[in-house]
Order: structure tokens, then sequence, then C-alpha cells
């Protein structure tokens, strides 16, 4: 049981997927000018990524280790997570409507999210089983959120502020996101 | 699907500087920001990414007239992705080094916005060599900014480029410069750049 709270809590604050590792920036930069939508983004990410984890870490046991196809990993990963949105994106819309009224327009951006890939990718190199897997998934997904919202709430904050013209949009976020980033490295502090 | 002449040259430039993937388009930030700690690195991701980005416009281009048009993103990323595999195993056979320091980044070349908005936005739409030449020049682009990003970070985090120290014992890196926060502030400040220039340039056309 300990061995789980430290992967979920290595995943979500000392290894944080955006602020650490930097994985999973566009949407990070691209959809966190209202909290809402960052909100929205962060949920789909999380329903998606915690799903994708634990598939492809049982298509990757039974399947490609099995049939010594390891070197066709990426090719079939990103074959799956494709499918797993477009699934994901029918079935919501069939069954919760509402949810799907919240999440759809995030769902087709989440396949070239690289955190998807990675989190699935990091959870075969470190070798973990299918629940530490599936944890590692959520928590990664969980932290991208945490990341996306404090980094939504810093966008509303200094949305009408009197910056320099240069550093105007993107630039300006860049070094918002500096900041947080500096706050997270703390973090890599902490000794468990 | 209009088959339009095009110079090659014009072709070359626009990747590496009008429309500069990371400076001009913004895109691929992920690798930009992860791989561009050490000069050497930002040319190995660079140069993979070159590498995969021109095998896919070629293959892509070559293939426009049977990929059906509703599936093409998911032909497309199939087509990415056999060539990251390609780019992966030759790394980990040559350059089993570069290959343990650039990790998941190698496989994560797959979801590379660059590649994908390449494969949409040029090879779908014009002949094979045109393509090889916008994927080479959006490739060479990438890796300079990766080059340009990279310098930066590496001489004020650790005082050194390409692993040769250049500032002397004296100097006491800013180790800041080496994590994410470094990455960002430096890509914000280089885009900050390239925006003041781009609106100096517009402010001088308007006064003309």
């Amino acid at each position: 049981m300990s061995g789980l709270f430290l992967i979920a809590l290595n995943a979500v604050l000392i290894e944080n997927y955006v602020l650490v590792r930097t994985i999973g920036c566009c949407p990070f930069l691209g959809v966190s000018r209202k909290t809402d939508t960052a909100m929205g983004m962060g949920m789909a990410v999380i329903f998606t990524m915690t799903l994708a984890s634990g598939i492809t870490w049982a298509v990757d046991h039974l399947i490609l280790v099995p049939f010594k196809l390891e070197y066709m990993r990426t090719v079939a990963f990103i074959l799956i997570i494709a499918t797993l949105v477009q699934f994901v994106e029918m079935a919501l819309k069939k069954i919760l409507p509402a949810l799907y009224s919240a999440l759809g327009i995030y769902l087709p951006l989440i396949t070239t999210n690289c955190a998807v890939l990675g989190a699935a990718l990091d959870g075969i190199t470190e070798g973990y089983n299918f629940i530490e897997s599936v944890v590692f998934g959520m928590m990664s997904a969980v932290g991208f959120a945490l990341a996306i919202v404090l980094f939504s709430g810093v966008r509303e904050r200094t949305a009408g502020n009197d910056i320099p013209k240069a550093f105007e949009g993107f630039p300006f976020a860049l070094v918002s996101a500096s900041l947080l980033a500096m706050a997270f490295t703390g973090f890599s502090g902490l000794s468990i | 699907m209009s088959e339009e002449k095009l110079p090659l040259g014009r072709v070359l430039m626009n990747g590496l500087i009008f429309e500069n993937p990371v400076f001009v388009q913004l895109l691929g930030m992920c690798p930009t920001l992860a791989t561009s700690t050490t000069v050497a690195n930002a040319l190995g991701m660079g140069l993979s990414a070159t590498a995969v980005l021109i095998g896919s416009n070629i293959a892509i281009a070559a293939l426009r007239r049977f990929i059906p048009e509703k599936v093409r993103i998911a032909a497309y990323i199939i087509i990415i992705a056999g060539f990251v595999t390609a780019v992966d195993l030759l790394l980990q056979a040559f350059l089993p080094e570069l290959s343990e320091s650039l990790g998941v980044f190698i496989p994560l070349i797959v979801v590379n916005c660059i590649i994908l908005a390449r494969a949409e936005a040029f090879a779908s739409k014009h002949g094979v060599l045109p393509s090889a030449v916008d994927g080479l020049g959006m490739g060479l682009g990438f890796t300079g900014a990766l080059l340009l990003l990279a310098t930066i970070r590496e001489i004020l985090g650790a005082g050194t480029w390409f692993g040769i120290p250049i500032l002397g014992e004296a100097y006491k890196p800013m180790i800041t410069m080496s994590t994410t926060t470094g990455g960002f502030l430096v890509l914000g400040c280089l885009i900050a750049c390239v925006q003041a220039i781009s609106q100096r340039s517009q402010k001088k056309e308007a006064s003309k």
C-alpha cells in the first residue's frame, strides 16, 4: 500500500509531468487561458490517461512481450491511444451526454498530448505491475490537471496586466510557467 | 489537391527562418524544453526529429493520392510512428549513450506536433521533392532553435558548451538554468526577442 502512495506522491508532486519533466506542454500552454477550460482539459486527461495506462500495460504484457514484439511498442501504443480516445468520445456521447458536452472538445486534442503516451511508456520502463501502472497513469494525470488549473489561475489574474509589448501573449505565458515550475522544484527536496 | 511549383530554396528558408517551427509557429514545445539542457542532447533530438520529418514527409507525399481523406490523420500517425521506431532502434544500436539520455523523448517524437503539422499542411498537398526539402528545412529550423536554447542554458547552467568548459573554474553554475524553470524562462525571452524584431520591422514597413 505504501508503495502505491509513494508512486502517487512522486507522480503528482516530485516528478510532475508538466512542471518538472516538461511532458505535455502543448495543452498546458494552449488551453490554460481560463480556469473552466483548464478544469475540463484536466478531467478529460485524467479519464483517458487512467484508461490508457491500464490498456497499454495489458497489451504490452499479454501480446507484445509473449510474441517478442517489444520493438512495436511505440506504434502499438499510439494506435491504442488514438482508438481509445475515439471510443471514449463515442461512449460518452451515448452514455453520459452531460459529461460529453463538458469534455467533448478536449477529447480529440488528447491524442497528441504526449503525457498520455509518456505515462504509458514510463510505466513499462519502470517495470510497474498492472495496479501500479494504473495508479501511476492516473496520478501523473492528476499532476497534469493540478499544474494546468494552477497555471490558468495565474493567467486569469495577469490577463489585464500592462507588460512590455514584446512579451505579450506566448512569452509572458512561458515566463509565468517558469515561475510556477520554480515553485515545484521545491518538492524535489522531498525525501521519501 | 493543387500542384503548384514552389522554388525549393524558398521552401527551405521558410522552415529555417520565416516559419521557424519553434520561434514563429510555437510548435513542439515539450521536446524543445526537455532536451535543450545540454547542446549534445539538443543536437541528438534535433537531428532525430529531422530524420523522422524528412522520412514521413516523403512517405506521406508519395502516398497522398492513396490515403482516404477520412482516415488521413490515423494514417499519418502510423507512418510517423514507423519512422520514429526506426530512429529509436538505430539510436539504441549505434548511439546507446544518447539514446539513454534522451530516454522517453525519442518515442515521444510521434506526438511532436511539428511533424503532424507538416504532414497535414505541406506533405499532403505537394510532391515528393518539395516535401523532402520542407522536411529538411523545418527539421533544421527545429534543430537550430534547440541548439540556440541549449547553448544559452548549458553555458549559464553548467559553464560548458558541448561538454567543454568555457567559463573557467571561478564560474558558479546557475543550476536553475538546467531545470524546467530555466527552460521556460529562456524560451520565453527568446520568443519575446523574435516578437520585438517582427514588431520593429512591421513598424518600419508601416512608416514607409
